[in-house]
């Protein structure tokens, strides 16, 4: 372990020890803070954190070291981790080997002993803000110095570095205890996923419910994937701010003018936002948790949901075709919505869960009823 | 869904006197639970035959009864308030077993009074076992595989499907005579000889032994609508075999991904479904294969229970209260989040610290006692440490015991080996500071695992105190850096603790250590603002901030 610096752009700082990625030496990022108590796997794994240092406000980190089967990708993505405490030892019947070794083959730096929560209130009273993490011995002023200095998260083509290039297919369904992964025994739906750094269990649900998926790289033009013939095409989760991505938000305006069915999660929602005319603002320290309630409007019931977002649909920029279906009962931004005159979806939140809570797996079923009732 | 305006008078049932097992957390519940009726403009009736508690003061309830708590008395005060409704959930099992009594004697249909909170029907689906076990086969859930036999030929037939240890329980015998385990085929025929013998039915039980699995506690809410949300996740550092209320258990779990912990949180709302407790807490209890990660549901407890309690507390959502404004029909999202104000009780609490619960016995007063820690609860009371380390939440707690102890060391080094390993490998009040021993004296992890089953996770987290415990004691209040000493802080050692290892005065230690921090348990991991002050100390790395000169301003925050 190596004494190190984590300093924000607000001219605070914070002294840690980095225990993992100390080849790196330093490394920038926007800091958000995620509230789940596990999955601490998942996250760094899961391509939407690309561009971000995570903070952890479970305090414990590590306790139950890393396993193959529950990466969200085949890397961390995530920038850089911060916890309270790193556990060296880990114990479980599935884990293969620490977090640390496991942030080490991938070059990510980790760092602990940070007061997390005092890291917490700023990032809560003040905003998300860009982070730099050294083990340099610098001053405090030349670390927020640094912390200034690194791009803003809205001006980097976040999505370019995760997307896949070429296409590929994903045969896999959902984990189970005993069995592991299962490669999935039924193909009815062409599904085409638009992969704008796609979370895995989100293609394993699809697959589980019989979609046949074939995942495009970010920059895939709309007619490729009509001519492709998809009975339904869904828009991926992914990192980054959705106003930047201008060339994919023609995209899809062009899908919206068949007649294929549409579904978006979180990054493929902000998206749809756009496309359909709306537009999408900053929230002020985002929604990154497995606690947030979220009301279904049509049922009224309340699901609690894994989120991670930084950014959300600003409701009074929405055509009146578009109807709200979910809403976030802490602040009350809109949380999902669709399409009055077309077969078109999307969600917030992660209805995948992974990690998180399994109340909102309903959402993948709506999706291929759509599918079974366009195709009618 | 407002709340109900067609019951207007609530009877609600303490749980009597403080025996072992059913202590002050009940008080705490049930006067959460009148407090909050009262707020919403029901007339609350309490009775308990207990007067040295808080829920009988007179400002708590607007009539309250003293009286035995037995079904002739319940039965008079019925007919003289004619309660509309019987809230049986927030008095333990006392209420409960009342309430189901109140019930099959049709007094309850007589002056119609209605139970609210849980049905007749769910009590006895929860507390019957066959009745439970059925409805866990129903949505699929295991529990440890058992059968009732009538003779050797029969016992023989499900052993294999059973598998070895096996529980063999004579039926009707008085205290469980002729009870034993069977390790291999050999013992399996003479013991359940033996157990045939010894039942004046000529019949035994034959369980499958989850000693030594892990052990999980879930909190579990629903409301009317059917929303359901888990409050708190509770690991036992004790395996099964030991009664949770005498267990050392921890807040956060702290050992399952999270593939796991959300098989139990679904698991955990099909069971509260299941058994149809409408509204309200319950507790459901999981043990844990440790090798295969195989679950099985050992019982559910459809009330505000022991756990809810030390639930309430260690994530600040209070139970009780809330328990009782849904069963007067309020949803979980019409309610708010009393600590943030703004955001709705309807969310799962997330916490930023580790709660360490260890109960306390009190063996000298009962000198006929077993010290030996069962599956029958011992313990006369309990402490809760938090920290923000596992570590220093531990080590708070060990001190808090009042038992003039302030860490891990007791002077055990007099005893020989073989004692110490016995009083790891049977669960007794002192075995933490056994393990901390052995550990002194170079036994490995997997030694001590093999004797206790105690999570490695637990058993490395002691490791690394009493290895670094043996750098300390090499220092002086000299030689120690301050970076040791601030670490040492972190990881929980006591001022006191830390004066005997540097051979120098708690007074030294505190002049020179760093200071303590102030947190806030809100409920909510910081991520909203809390207005209830409620603060545990702990301490932190140095942060800091460039004020508008430029200048560098350092501190150790902490909140007020």
């Amino acid at each position: 372990m190596q004494r190190a610096i984590l300093a924000l752009e607000d001219g605070h700082f914070f002294y840690g020890y980095a225990f993992s990625g100390l080849n790196q030496k330093e490394v920038g990022g926007e800091v958000i803070f995620n509230t789940s108590m596990t999955g601490y796997q998942e996250i760094i794994t899961d391509p939407s954190y690309k561009g971000q240092i995570v903070v952890f406000t479970e305090p414990q980190i590590g306790n139950y070291g890393v396993n193959l089967e529950d990466e969200e990708s085949d890397k961390v993505h995530a920038n850089a981790i911060v916890v309270k405490d790193i556990s060296k030892t880990f114990s479980n019947w599935r884990a293969e080997k620490s977090l640390i070794e496991y942030l080490n083959e991938n070059n990510v730096i980790g760092i602990t002993d940070i007061d997390t929560r005092a890291l917490v209130r700023i990032l809560r009273d003040y905003g998300v803000m860009k982070g730099y993490i050294t083990t340099e011995d610098i001053s405090p002023q030349e670390a927020v110095k640094r912390a200034r200095n690194i791009p803003d998260i809205s001006e980097l083509n976040l999505v370019a570095e995760v997307s896949k290039r070429e296409p590929y297919k994903w045969e896999y369904g959902s984990w189970d205890p005993e069995k592991g992964y299962k490669k999935q025994t039924e193909k009815k739906y062409k599904v085409a996923v638009i992969d704008y750094g796609v979370k895995r269990n989100i293609l394993r649900l699809m697959a589980d419910r019989g979609c046949d998926l074939t995942c495009f790289p970010h920059d895939i033009q709309a007619e490729e994937i009509i001519k492709f013939n998809p009975d339904g095409i869904f828009l991926s989760n992914g990192p980054g701010d959705p106003a930047i991505l201008k060339y994919q938000i023609d995209q899809i305006k062009k899908l919206l003018k068949t007649d294929i069915p549409i579904f978006g999660i979180c990054l493929g929602h902000q998206l749809l936002t756009w496309a359909v005319g709306g537009r999408t603002y900053k929230l002020e320290f985002g929604h990154h948790g497995g606690n947030h309630p979220v009301k279904n409007l049509k049922t009224s019931k309340v699901e609690i949901t894994a989120q991670n977002h930084n950014y959300a649909t600003d409701v009074d920029t929405l055509p009146s075709n578009v109807e709200i279906t979910h809403i976030n009962l802490n602040d009350h931004t809109p949380e999902g919505m669709r399409l009055t005159d077309r077969p078109v979806f999307s969600i917030q939140y992660h209805p995948e869960s992974s990690p998180g809570p399994h109340d909102s797996l309903y959402i993948f079923d709506e999706f291929v009823n759509l599918i079974e009732e366009c195709k009618k | 869904m407002p709340k109900r305006t067609d019951i207007h008078r609530i009877l609600l049932i303490g749980s009597g006197p403080i025996i072992i097992g059913q202590a002050a957390e009940f008080d705490y519940s049930g006067t959460q639970g009148a407090k909050a009726l009262k707020e919403e403009g029901y007339e609350v009736i309490l009775v308990n035959s207990n007067p040295a508690t808080i829920m009988t003061d007179p400002e708590i309830a607007d009539k309250t009864y003293i009286e035995p708590l037995i079904t002739p008395v319940l039965e008079k005060i019925i007919e003289k308030e004619r309660p509309d409704a019987l809230l049986p959930t927030l008095g333990g099992q006392t209420a409960l077993n009342l309430a189901i009594d109140l019930y099959e004697k049709g007094i309850l249909d007589k002056y119609n009074v209605q139970m609210i909170g849980a049905n007749y029907e769910a009590i006895k689906k929860a507390e019957d076992r066959d009745l439970f076990k059925e409805a866990m086969e129903k949505i699929g859930l295991k529990m440890p595989k058992s059968k009732v036999v009538k003779s050797i030929a029969e016992a023989e037939e499900i052993i294999d499907w059973i598998g070895f240890p096996v529980i063999i329980r004579p039926s009707f015998t008085l205290g469980g005579t002729g009870g034993s385990i069977a390790y291999n085929k050999d013992e399996f025929y003479m013991k359940v000889k033996a157990g045939l013998e010894a039942s004046p039915v000529h019949e035994v039980l034959l369980e499958e032994s989850v000693l030594g699995w892990k052990e999980f506690e879930m909190e579990v809410m629903r409301d009317k609508k059917d929303n359901a949300i888990i409050i708190c996740s509770i690991e036992n550092f004790d395996p099964m075999g030991v009664h949770t209320g005498d267990s050392i258990t921890i807040a956060p779990a702290m050992t399952l991904t999270d593939k796991e912990y959300q098989i139990l949180r679904d698991y955990s709302i099909a069971v509260i479904r299941e058994i149809g407790v409408e509204t309200g807490g319950s507790n459901v209890q999981f043990s844990q294969n440790p090798k295969t990660g195989e679950f099985y549901v050992i019982e559910m407890n459809p009330r505000v229970s022991r756990s809810s309690a030390l639930a309430s507390k260690a994530t600040g959502f209070p139970i009780a209260k809330i328990a009782a404004k849904l069963a007067v029909g309020y949803t979980l999202d019409e309610l708010p989040n009393d600590i943030t104000k703004e955001t709705p009780a309807s969310f799962e609490p997330s916490i930023d610290y580790i709660v360490t619960k260890i109960p306390r016995f009190d063996f000298k007063k009962f000198p006929e006692a077993d010290p030996t820690l069962t599956t029958m609860m011992k313990s006369v009371g309990e402490v809760m440490a938090i920290g923000r380390t596992f570590k220093e939440s531990f080590q708070k707690a060990l001190r808090s015991l009042e038992l003039g102890r302030y860490g891990f060391y007791i002077g055990l080094e007099k005893e020989d080996d073989e004692k110490i390993k016995q009083k790891i490998l049977t669960p007794n009040e002192d075995r933490p500071w056994y393990i901390a021993e052995a550990f002194r004296r170079g036994l490995s992890v997997d030694d001590i695992y093999a004797l206790s089953h105690i999570d490695k996770w637990f058993l490395n987290q002691i490791k690394e105190i009493i290895d670094f415990e043996k750098q300390l004691q090499t220092k002086t209040l000299a030689t120690i850096t301050d970076c040791e000493l601030e670490k040492a802080k972190k990881w929980g050692f006591s001022d006191k603790e830390l004066a005997r290892l540097l051979k120098t005065t708690e007074d030294k230690i505190r002049e020179r250590r760093i200071t303590v921090s102030y947190k806030v348990v809100d409920t909510c991991a910081a991520e909203f603002k809390a207005y209830t002050p409620y603060y545990y100390s702990s301490y932190e790395s140095l942060s800091g901030k460039i004020d508008e000169n430029g200048e560098v301003i350092t501190y150790r925050d902490s909140e007020n």
